[in-house]
Order: structure tokens, then C-alpha cells, then sequence
């Protein structure tokens, strides 16, 4: 097997107990790696169960995969996944950074975690001798201090492993800050202090297994792959592409900002009350003159480096440290929280970076509150004092605080803008869900589908498995969507994907793995098997949530409200126009007119199995 | 050996993106792998942000090859590198510890210590550092009335200094 490390870990953390476990070439071959393993792993251990399962329960399963393509194609990223607290469904939540390249360095493919430690803990990978290690004394650290503290412990553990190698490069490290202790279901999966697996909320899973985090150092070489010259090659073509895209290079995701805002009406401002603005204020230059101090930051192995680091020097701000921002926490904690001034943007990204959020899920809650706040639906009482005015950085820092610790109403709003709405609205005796601008509970990416100019279909999150993600978005014809759970699967960069091209991509594949029909084999069930059995676990849902077919696919109800403002003021998603769409998405991807996987399409796919269990459970008609 | 021919890699560490491509593009020419430990020239990074790609220095009076009871480490006539010989090398680590810089380490697999060899003067790191406009690695004439030992430091020392550069005083709690 080529580009494979042929073993992946299974840790039973209740137990204490360490295992290396394979999975056949056949079955690789159908989900690839990634979040299209993850899909399989998860139906195979809790698919029978799969609606009684609590996320935050120790059968959860949480999995941490490389793919094939990690460290080969340009990007290094890892992927998280486990049964989803925010959808009760399963989301491929990628995150960038060295993780993957060590973990496949030190033998492994990739962590399956089960159990619950019976203390703060954290798992050290030094090539195969891997352990479960106290982290009494990191947990309740922010990101920035547990990232130095696994650090200096991993660095002291390959000292000791490794005395006479000589100085070798520090681990790489995964880790949670408080907002995942504390079981937050808006916490991501950290790494390198600004990046984050966030959709999904897989850092409070982390949490509820007391798992603080885990580092990966591996001296050996990544796998052995098929043809080791034309990988090369092809790491030379694809970098030659992506080196062209030099306004990515200049500018990263971030320019975006001015962008959607200004241009294609479709950013979030004040919880998605509008999405257009006219802030020149906050367009990418501002930030790149005032508090880029790094202009070119990648991971392993990537020719754009999106990524920017910003930091103010001076002022009320000053040493709050981000990426950028890039453009979803520019946007989210920007704009939809009435905020036009880079600094006040950095301070807040710094904080939820620092505090263990995901960005998008954070800022989706906090602008939610905000709209309450607005509305008087929430005073400064409900808020401990706090007053939560648009534009007003600090008072939204201290809010998020709130929400990392569950401190006062942040423990209601710890649970994501959906789950929010509904608690907050049985209190208040009103229908609060409106204000809450998601998809299956799971917050959508910084871009509307009101003004029709962005990237965003109307069916985008409403038929999407992974519910508000908008790196992997619902589309007709279904290649889009189905690319994206490749790239999740292979796991490697999406961003470089834009410039190098599909065809470019499957020589990739062919180069590293070998396997000379996979496209083929990908196109005609595989794909498809993987957003099915992804279906399959968001309809079962539960326990304290499930989702119905077809009525809960739908838009967030703000996307029915006219654009207030800008060169598409008046716009909406069009109901009618929704609809068609939706029974066409369906049809491709093989579900009836009510959005269910029809038993011939799941037979089709080898998913019997699948097709008993939603019967079982009433979800398909017997 | 004419010292007006030879080269030198610059490194400028506040430009390198940390992509970890002179990584790839060095094991990939010696190991034929991708292999980033057992690259003659490693990115180190403590703190994100203060990446440190740390590689030969070629110090004026080769403290690595002076140390070396083995006879395996030679100092190459046309490009000033120094050269393993790997056949006569015993992993005792003698360069490792008598290097200002700790920069040689061990091969994680073969029997070897791993030093930079210039690639006979067509360095492929600066190659692919070149190719993506970084900058950070550039190849650059040596003079010979210039110190270059100064230049072989630990990877840490590095990065207490680029932490400072880049994040001032605040940069000091992740250190």
C-alpha cells in the first residue's frame, strides 16, 4: 500500500490502553482517509447506536486522520472528526499545519479515540512509543501558553528518546484552550495558535475526554509512495500554479474582507442584518501596513502561504497576537459585530484564538447576542453588566470570555447560536431562532447566498452534510461537493486545489497511491457512499436533537429577509427557485423528493447496512 | 581552493514562510523520500511565526572536522562543504558536540551524521526558496575576509531573537 503509513492508533483512554490497528487496502481504497474514513469508522463502531450516542458521552469516537495526500500535495493539513456536538450529525473538520507530516513521519495514519481519561490528559507520539501523559499542569491554559508547554515537554521527551541524535525539530501538537475544556460546543481543535478544526465543535469532545491535546513527533519519512519521482514532479507543476496566484500570496484570504463586503454584498454584518458595507476602513491594506509583521506564512509544504501574522505594537491592543485575520474571523469578528477597526479585529481573533474557539462559531454566537442585545431581548443584567453594543470590541471579548469559562448566560450561549435560540426563547417565551444564522446548529461560513454573487448557492448549507461549513457546500452538478470531500479525504489544502485543478490533483493520487482506477471508482460510488453515510448519521441525529429530511433543509430564515442595503438591496433567497434547486440536489445525489437516501441508492453503494438501520429507526418508511 | 568561487547560503529568517520546501526539495534530492529529519537543512519552530531553517555554516576553521577521530568528515576542495563520508562515520557525535551551532544531526535510520554538502555548489533548498520568491535562503558569494562561524547557532538562540524582532515584549511569554 503506497502513501500510507499502514498503521493507524487506537486509544482507548478510560482504559488507559494503546493499540495499533490496520484496515484493508479494499477499505482505504473506498474512503480514502480523512473525513471519508472517519465516516466509515464512526457507522462501523456507532452506527446501531447512533441516536443514543452524546457526543460529550466516552463512546463518542473521536478520530484525528491524515490522508494519502498529506505531506505530498502542497498544504499539509489533518482532519478531525467524531460524532458532531453542534449537528449530532459527522463533520470532516480539516486544520492546517505539521501535525499530519509528524504523525505519518512517526508511522502512523492516524488516532482513534475512545473513552474519557480520568484526569487532564495528553497523548505523546514519539515514533511508536506513544503514552497518555498528565496535563494537570496545562489544563486551563489558553491556547498560546498550552502550545509552549506541550512544546517544551515534547522537545524534553525527544531529548530523552533520542539523546545522541544530536538537536532534532520540535513535535507538532493538536491542543484545546478553556472554551474546549469547558465543553463549549463552539471550541475547535487548535494548532500553531491560529489554526483551528472548527466546524463540527470537535474541541469540546476533546474536553468531555479530559484530552487537553496530543503531540506527534516522527523521525522517519513519510510513506513510501508509487512513483517517488513524479510526485516530485508534480509537487514542482502544482507549486508553479499556485506561485501564480500572487494576489492569494500578497493578500491571503483577507482581502476578502473589502471584497465580499463591498463588492458581492454576501459578508455578515451585525448577525447578518445586512452584508454589505462601505468600510474602507477595514479593507486588507489596513492591516497589511498597520500590523503585518510576517507577510508569507504557510504550512508544511505550501507554495501560497494565505497566511499573515498581525500584531499590534502600540495601543490599546497591543501583543495581540492572529493570523491576519483571515477573511471568515476578519468577517465574523469584524463586520458582524459592527466592528470596522483592524486593531479591535486582531484583539478579538488573538482572544478566540487564544481561548480554544472556532472563529466563525464564536463570532456566529457572539453576533447572535449582539442582535439580542440590540433588540432589548437581552439587557445588561441578562449580560452581568456587560454592554454588548455593536462596534464595541472589548465588551464582545468579555462576552466570549464568559462563554469559555459557562460563566452567567455564557454558559447558554456556549452551545451555539441554535441551541442558544431555543433555550433563550422557552425563557423569554419567544421565537428566537430567526436570530440565529445557522445550518443543522452548525454556524454558517462568512458568506451569504442573499445577493446571488457569491460562491454560495442557495442550496449551499441547506443540503450540505456538514450543515453550515463552507468549505464543503452543497451544489448542482454535484462535483463541487463531492471534490470537497475528497480534499477532506485526501487531506491536503483546499486552497491550493483553486489553481492546481482537479485532473492535476488525481495525478496525485495515481503517483502516491498507485491505484490506477480510483478516479473512476471515486466518481461512479465512493464519493457518494461517503456523503450518504454522512446523511445517514445527520438524520439519525440525537439524543437531544434531530434533524427531518427536507423541512429542516432549509436556508436560515435571515436569508428570506430583503437585503437592507447596497447594490442589492431588496434581495433574497428566493423560496420557489430554493425548492426547485433542492429537489434537483436531491435527485443528483440520490434521494427522494423528502431528501431521503432511497433504498435503491443505498444498495447500489453497499450501504444495506445503512438502509436497515434508518428503517429501524422509522427514518425510512418500512 | 579558490575562496572567490565559493558559495554561501544567506539565510534571512524573518522572510522564511516556514512552507518547509528546502525540507522537501533536500531530502528529496539525498534520500529520494520526503523526509524532513533527515533533510541537511531543517525548519525549527518553536513559537509559530519564528521559523528557523538552520543548515551549515561552513565555519572558517571547521571545529566539526577537527573533532572528528574517523577521519569522517572532509572538507570539499571545490565548494568549501563539509562532506560525510559515510562509510567511516560512527555516530559518536563528536561533530555534534564540537559545532557552535549544534547543527549536524544524526540520520534517523542509516548509520550517519548529516551535514549540508552545498549540492556541489547548485544548493536545491535555495532552488525551490528561489522558485517560490521567499527569499529567505539565497546563494550569495562567500568572502573570505568575513566571519562566518558567528553565523552557527542553536536553533533556540534563533528564535529568542526572532520572537523579540516580531513580537516585542509580548513575545516573551512563549518563549
Amino acid at each position: 500500500m503506497r502513501g500510507y503509513a499502514g498503521k493507524f492508533l487506537d486509544i482507548d483512554l478510560s482504559k488507559e490502553k494503546i493499540a495499533e490497528i490496520k484496515f484493508d487496502e479494499s477499505l482505504l481504497r473506498s474512503y480514502i482517509g480523512g473525513r471519508g474514513l472517519a465516516a466509515k469508522i464512526l457507522w462501523d463502531r456507532l452506527g446501531q447506536v447512533w441516536e443514543t450516542v452524546d457526543p460529550f458521552a466516552p463512546e463518542n469516537v473521536l478520530t484525528v486522520l491524515t490522508g494519502p495526500l498529506t505531506g505530498f500535495f502542497p498544504g499539509g493539513r489533518i482532519c478531525v472528526s467524531g460524532k458532531s456536538p453542534q449537528s449530532n450529525g459527522i463533520v470532516g473538520s480539516t486544520v492546517g499545519g505539521e501535525f499530519g507530516i509528524d504523525l505519518k513521519c512517526a508511522g502512523y495514519d492516524g488516532i482513534i479515540i475512545t473513552g474519557k481519561a480520568s484526569k487532564p490528559s495528553y497523548i505523546s507520539i514519539s515514533d511508536d512509543q506513544v503514552s497518555i501523559k498528565d496535563a494537570g499542569h496545562i489544563w486551563g491554559k489558553d491556547g498560546k501558553q498550552t502550545l509552549k508547554i506541550l512544546t517544551e515537554d515534547g522537545k524534553r521527551q525527544t531529548r530523552e528518546n533520542f539523546p545522541e541524535y544530536g538537536i532534532l525539530k520540535e513535535p507538532s501538537a493538536l491542543y484545546i484552550g478553556p472554551a474546549g475544556e469547558n465543553k463549549t460546543r463552539v471550541a475547535a481543535v487548535m494548532c500553531k495558535w491560529t489554526h483551528g478544526a472548527g466546524y463540527g465543535g470537535y474541541g469540546a469532545v476533546m474536553g468531555s475526554k479530559n484530552l487537553k491535546g496530543i503531540i506527534a513527533k516522527g523521525l522517519g519519512p513519510l510513506p513510501e509512495v508509487e512513483d517517488i519521482e513524479r510526485v516530485g514532479e508534480l509537487i514542482k507543476i502544482a507549486d508553479k500554479e499556485c506561485y501564480k496566484n500572487e494576489f492569494f500570496r500578497i493578500w491571503g484570504t483577507g482581502a476578502g474582507g473589502y471584497n465580499f463586503g463591498f463588492r458581492t454584498s454576501s459578508e455578515p454584518v451585525r448577525n447578518w442584518q445586512d452584508e454589505w458595507h462601505d468600510q474602507k476602513s477595514y479593507a486588507v491594506d489596513k492591516f497589511e501596513e498597520r500590523l503585518w509583521v510576517k507577510k508569507y506564512w504557510g504550512d508544511f509544504g505550501c507554495p501560497t502561504t494565505c497566511l499573515k501574522i498581525a500584531i499590534p505594537k502600540s495601543g490599546e491592543f497591543k501583543g495581540s497576537i492572529t493570523d491576519h485575520p483571515d477573511y471568515e474571523l476578519q468577517a465574523y469578528l469584524g463586520p458582524n459585530l459592527g466592528i470596522f477597526k483592524p486593531e479591535e479585529n486582531v484583539y478579538l481573533s488573538s482572544l478566540i484564538d487564544d481561548l480554544g474557539f472556532c472563529g466563525i462559531q464564536a463570532g456566529n454566537v457572539l453576533g447572535f447576542a449582539g442582535e439580542l442585545y440590540q433588540r432589548k431581548i437581552l439587557n445588561q443584567d441578562d449580560l452581568d453588566g456587560i454592554r454588548l453594543e455593536w462596534g464595541n470590541a472589548k465588551a464582545f471579548g468579555e462576552l466570549a470570555k464568559k462563554i469559555a469559562n459557562r460563566e452567567g448566560i455564557g454558559s447558554i450561549l456556549a452551545e451555539g447560536s441554535y441551541r442558544a435560540a431555543l433555550e433563550l426563547g422557552k425563557k423569554k417565551g419567544m421565537n428566537l431562532s430567526i436570530y440565529a444564522v445557522q445550518e443543522k446548529a452548525i454556524g454558517i461560513g462568512a458568506h451569504g447566498n442573499r445577493s446571488g454573487r457569491d460562491f454560495v448557492s442557495n442550496i449551499a448549507y441547506a443540503c450540505s452534510v456538514q450543515g453550515g461549513d463552507h468549505t464543503s457546500v452543497a451544489s448542482i452538478p454535484t462535483e463541487r461537493e463531492l471534490n470537497s470531500v475528497l480534499h477532506d479525504s485526501g487531506v491536503y489544502c483546499m486552497f491550493n486545489t483553486f489553481t492546481v485543478g482537479i485532473d492535476r490533483i488525481w495525478e496525485f493520487f495515481d503517483a502516491v497511491t498507485g491505484w490506477k482506477t480510483l478516479r473512476q471508482e471515486w466518481e461512479e460510488t465512493d464519493a457518494l457512499r461517503i456523503l450518504n453515510l454522512q446523511r445517514a448519521m445527520l438524520l439519525l441525529g440525537g439524543p437531544d436533537l434531530k434533524w427531518k429530511a427536507n423541512v429542516d433543509d432549509e436556508n436560515p430564515a435571515r436569508f428570506y429577509e430583503p437585503l437592507p442595503s447596497g447594490p442589492y438591496e431588496g434581495k433574497t433567497v428566493d423560496k420557489k427557485s430554493f425548492e426547485a434547486s433542492k429537489q434537483e440536489y436531491y435527485n443528483a445525489v440520490g434521494w427522494d423528493g423528502n431528501g431521503l437516501p432511497k433504498p435503491e441508492t443505498l444498495q447500489k453503494l453497499s450501504l444495506a447496512d445503512v438502509e436497515t438501520k434508518l428503517k429501524r429507526t422509522q427514518i425510512l418508511p418500512n | 581552493m579558490s575562496s572567490a568561487k565559493r558559495i554561501w547560503i544567506a539565510r534571512d529568517y524573518l522572510k522564511c514562510s516556514g512552507c518547509r520546501k528546502c525540507e522537501i526539495a533536500c531530502s528529496l534530492s539525498h534520500e529520494k523520500r520526503i523526509w524532513p529529519e533527515a533533510s541537511r537543512i531543517r525548519v525549527f519552530m518553536s513559537v509559530p511565526g519564528a521559523e528557523v531553517p538552520h543548515l551549515c555554516v561552513q565555519c572558517e576553521d571547521y571545529p566539526c572536522v577537527q573533532a572528528c577521530t574517523m577521519e569522517a568528515l572532509s572538507i570539499s576542495k571545490k565548494t568549501g562543504a563539509v562532506l560525510v563520508d559515510e562509510e567511516k562515520c560512527i555516530t559518536c557525535g563528536a561533530c555534534i558536540e564540537a559545532c557552535p551551532g549544534k547543527i549536524p544531526h544524526l540520520h534517523p535510520v542509516k548509520k550517519t551524521v548529516l551535514i549540508c554538502d552545498l549540492c556541489n555548489g547548485r544548493p536545491e533548498c535555495v532552488k525551490v526558496c528561489q522558485e517560490g520568491k521567499w527569499d529567505a535562503l539565497r546563494k550569495v558569494t562567500r568572502k573570505s575576509d568575513q566571519v562566518f562561524k558567528v553565523q552557527a547557532r542553536k536553533p533556540d538562540d534563533i528564535t529568542r531573537e526572532l520572537v523579540n524582532n516580531l513580537y516585542g515584549e509580548s513575545g516573551e511569554e512563549y518563549l
